[in-house]
């Protein structure tokens, strides 16, 4: 990763999961440089994230592979191209320039390019957020979905929500120094190593924390971004109230598109449609390969975007080259640069 | 063949008529309703979530404990939210109805 923020390159990929790891091999072997945005702080996007143990084995030639290993194994193989990465920031806006295209990410970081690959699986990852009105309002300073500094909540009165690691974690964590520790889960069960819930629940019984089952969350009251209490529900719709200066909300991962919805591309059901032969977009210059492309009879599957990753370098070439000739090559023929 | 009707967020009916073998969440993706189901059946999110009519959530399966952990990452829960994918049509779910749910 590079410290500077404005960068100049042929191709921007967007995500850095398998297919947009090999998209870095594909453009290189066309000569075309590349650079990567992802959202996670780690390269390898759902291999990474939500599988690294899990075996793969419909990858050609890889009889069984685990996630973590195909995203090694990728590495490995774009290193001669010298990939470029900016983890740990989504891509926020897209503009038009007089050659290519701007992205801009969260961060501030600019890729300009000629063409863009857009690899982005299904969205960046972020927070799994509770679909609560106007929890917005209340984000950073009263309602959190990633907690860092366990101190700022010393004598305060705090809502977890959730049935995971991060939800019990933190209850141990802040038994002992919150005013009022709630846990509202929807059943008794709890994601979670089998020792820290047998604490979380020895807490419980000593009467540190309140375990508050079955229920889920309702709605929030407070002001401004202050949050004054969390108002939940069973399943069958019995309420109560939940009086709160914090909650904690730990509902996991889940994928947005988020900013790439509202560039004008043919986005339908989460996925973009694109013409399968180039996988390009209805916008110019700009392709999406993998999970995140669609086509009829598309199959979400790894090796599919590894096909689809060749076709869109190929149909990049001439937005990045107008005046070159294409020169199809096997890479028996080429070689790849030595390290 | 055994019929499925989904009912949409804005109350809209669709009725399908859907392949034994298939899930439901196929036969609402063959119907392209608005449904991200994001994982395509991997038991990896929860984009398939669907409220089954109470009448015929018995005839749905077993929930495995899988499903049941990323329920509890799902939201407005109901005692008869299912994954979708996790329904396989049967001559037995003929007549089944699910509500979808908002695509977040």
């Amino acid at each position: 990763m590079t410290k500077q923020s404005q960068h100049i390159t042929d191709v921007a990929i967007i995500g850095a999961g398998p297919v947009g790891l090999f998209s870095v091999f594909q453009c290189g072997m066309l000569k075309m440089s590349t650079q990567v945005i992802d959202a996670l702080p780690a390269t390898g996007g759902q291999c990474t994230a939500l599988y690294p143990e899990k075996p793969i084995f419909d990858i050609p030639a890889a009889p069984k592979v685990s996630g973590a290993e195909l995203i090694e194994r990728l590495e490995e193989q774009i290193k001669p191209f010298n990939p470029v990465f900016h983890l740990n920031q989504q891509v926020v806006s897209l503009e038009r320039q007089e050659e290519g295209w701007q992205l801009t990410t969260s961060k501030g970081t600019t890729v300009s390019a000629k063409a863009i690959i857009i690899a982005a699986g299904a969205g960046a990852f972020g927070p799994n957020k509770p679909p609560l009105a106007n929890i917005e309002q209340y984000e950073n300073k009263s309602v959190h979905y990633l907690v860092q500094n366990r101190e700022q909540f010393r004598d305060q009165r705090i809502v977890i929500a959730g049935g995971g690691d991060s939800a019990v974690d933190w209850a141990l964590a802040l038994a002992d120094i919150a005013a009022e520790t709630y846990v509202v889960h929807r059943r008794d069960r709890f994601r979670a190593l089998p020792e820290s819930v047998a604490q979380m629940r020895a807490l419980a019984d000593q009467g540190k924390i309140e375990l508050v089952i079955p229920y889920q969350l309702a709605s929030l009251e407070g002001e401004g971004d202050q949050l004054s209490a969390v108002n939940i529900k069973t399943l069958e719709g019995e309420e109560r109230r939940l009086e709160a200066d914090h909650m904690l909300s730990f509902f996991g991962l889940v994928n947005k598109l988020g900013p790439i919805n509202d560039w004008g591309l043919d986005v339908h059901n989460g996925v973009i449609n694109v013409e399968p032969t180039t996988c390009a977009t209805n916008i110019e210059g700009i392709f999406a390969v993998g999970d995140i492309a669609s086509y009829p009879h598309k199959l979400k599957l790894i090796l599919s975007g590894f096909a689809e990753v060749a076709q869109a370098a190929h149909a990049a070439f001439k937005f990045v080259n107008p005046d070159e000739a294409l020169h199809f090559e096997h890479s028996t023929s080429s070689g790849v640069p030595s390290l | 063949m055994p019929k499925v009707t989904f009912i949409k967020v804005d109350g809209e009916k669709v009725e399908a008529d859907a392949k034994v073998g298939n899930t439901v969440m196929e036969v609402a993706k063959e119907l392209d309703l608005p449904m991200l189901a994001a994982c395509g059946g991997a038991l990896a999110c929860a984009t398939c979530h669907v409220v089954v009519d109470e009448d015929w959530y018995d005839k749905t399966g077993e929930v495995c404990e899988d499903e049941e952990d990323l329920l509890d990452t799902a939201h407005d829960l109901t005692p008869t939210s299912r994954l979708c994918c996790q329904i396989k049509v049967t001559e037995d779910t003929d007549g089944l109805v699910v509500k979808l749910t908002p695509m977040s």
